[in-house]
């Protein structure tokens, strides 16, 4: 693969379908033999840490950290996490669906790579089928020397944090757990674990076969590489697309069709990210150093970035996902569970123009921001932060009934499915 | 042993804990409780004078869910 080129990841063009084996191979080459009779892991890991990889699930953990850590361990295990339960996110089930066979490359890499006999990939359900399909192929052709065990994701939010999905494949609820002991301690039946987003094995995947350098070749010094972006809402073609980290966020519009009415705001990094104005971001750079500017906490998070029209009221739609983010809480942890529930109840308030006091939802923002076990409660409080910081001058409106929201574009699940 | 206080914090477990708002009675110092009654810990390293009365309020909760932890690596 030449250096610089993009997609890496995802199909060059339109071809239909996964990537079978024999044309993976043919894009990619072999995969090289890490631990017995090849490479040794350390330099491996080495090469990761030069690459600067980062976790694309959202995170951004060193993964040659993370792999440093669990390879110290005894008899550790892999886990690929392709659960994205976040209802506007699709990078992860289009990169299982078009390229499963880098995504597995990946689990088998990073198994080889921490002495792992066994890698499970927790996968969404729309894409169970094409995992199996070439997990099928790659026992036939007997291509790997772990064992790959495929799982099928629970449906719901919170089952994609990463000890959840190590609980739910264990034979668990879907539910986080207490730490410590950290995953990379003691996770999957009691065995170090190491919990890896699919589209970072994916990258890997790449490094193992071509090295920092490439890796490096896009991207920022800072944040290397490339990543994959949903993109949704007011654009003319919303999808999935690959771009180098540092990507102008207008241009990454432009990748999406452009505009299909006029921008008023983007929500960027998912349902745990921020809101930011459209014309401030336009020029910066789509990445966690170029969008701290803004005061964004999680950066460019897991790869979202979803256009509000002029049309679509930006508290509602942030009321509609609070809503939804508190009923997916885990019901684990009282701060999380009546607290979130609390807070969309009190934005719901304040966007219906019901009230205009904003001092109970600041206060129900501080106690609950950093008190669950999980950052999902977190995670909430930064979106609804981000909405009051944004669109606040509009609550007087609100107040005297007015709003300006005639759509939607935040996708929210049904609530008896959820 | 100013090194081991300054690095000891009492924490809870959010999903062992209740609710049950005992330790907000008996540590007030450093505990107090949100609208939902949770204990919120303060964040700051446990003072000396005050490890006793952590100790004493860590062996009453009735779920077990708080402890004193080395302050860790984040």
């Amino acid at each position: 693969m030449l250096p610089g080129q993009l997609p890496r990841l995802l199909p060059a063009g339109f071809a239909a379908g996964p990537a079978s084996m024999a044309g993976h191979l043919a894009r990619y080459g072999p995969l090289p033999i890490i631990g017995r009779g090849g490479r040794h892991p350390a330099s491996v890991i080495e090469e990761v840490n030069r690459s600067g990889l980062t976790g694309r699930g959202g995170g951004r953990f060193p993964t040659g950290r993370k792999l440093a850590a669990v390879a110290a361990g005894h008899a550790p295990v892999v886990v690929a996490n392709g659960t994205e339960g976040e209802p506007a996110s699709a990078k992860d089930k289009v990169l299982l669906a078009r390229s499963p066979h880098l995504v597995l490359d990946g689990a088998v890499v990073a198994a080889e790579i921490v002495g792992a006999a066994q890698a499970v990939v927790v996968v969404h359900r729309s894409v169970r089928e094409i995992i199996d399909g070439a997990a099928a192929e790659r026992i036939q052709s007997r291509a790997d020397r772990v064992r790959v065990r495929v799982v099928t994701a629970a449906s719901r939010f919170v089952g994609g944090e990463a000890s959840a999905v190590v609980h739910w494949a264990d034979g668990g609820p879907p539910a986080p757990m207490a730490r410590p002991p950290q995953l990379w301690e003691q996770g999957l039946g009691s065995a170090p674990t190491l919990v890896q987003n699919v589209e970072t094995l994916a990258h890997l995947a790449l490094i193992a076969r071509y090295g920092a350098s490439w890796f490096r070749s896009v991207g920022t010094p800072q944040e290397a590489g490339s990543m994959l972006v949903t993109i949704l809402g007011a654009v003319r073609g919303p999808g999935v697309h690959e771009v180098a980290i540092g990507t102008p966020v207008a241009e990454l519009l432009s990748l999406a069709g452009g505009a299909s009415a006029p921008i008023q705001a983007l929500l960027i990094g998912g349902y745990f990210g921020s809101w930011v104005d459209a014309a401030a971001a336009a020029c910066l750079p789509f990445s966690s150093a170029g969008l701290a500017v803004l005061g964004l906490s999680a950066g460019a998070g897991a790869g979202l970035v979803a256009a509000l029209p002029a049309d679509a009221c930006g508290l509602r739609e942030t009321a509609r996902v609070a809503g939804y983010l508190a009923d997916e809480s885990a019901g684990q942890c009282g701060p999380c569970l009546f607290g979130l529930d609390a807070i969309a109840w009190a934005l719901d308030q304040l966007a219906d123009g019901r009230s205009r006091d904003l001092r109970l939802l600041r206060r129900w923002l501080g106690q609950v921001d950093g008190r669950g076990a999980c950052g999902h409660p977190d995670g909430a409080v930064g979106l609804v932060r981000s909405a009051l910081d944004l669109f606040g001058p509009e609550l007087q409106r609100h107040a005297r009934g007015w709003c300006c929201g005639t759509t939607s574009v935040l996708p929210v699940p049904p609530r008896r499915q959820r | 042993m100013t090194a081991r206080t300054a690095q000891t914090q009492l924490r809870v477990d959010p999903i062992a804990c209740d609710g049950r708002g005992l330790c907000a009675e008996m540590l007030p110092e450093l505990i107090s409780l949100d609208d939902w009654g949770f204990p919120i810990i303060r964040p700051d390293a446990l003072p000396d004078h005050l490890l006793g009365d952590a100790r004493a309020t860590i062996r009453a909760c009735p779920k077990l869910a708080l402890r004193l932890e080395r302050r860790p690596w984040r």
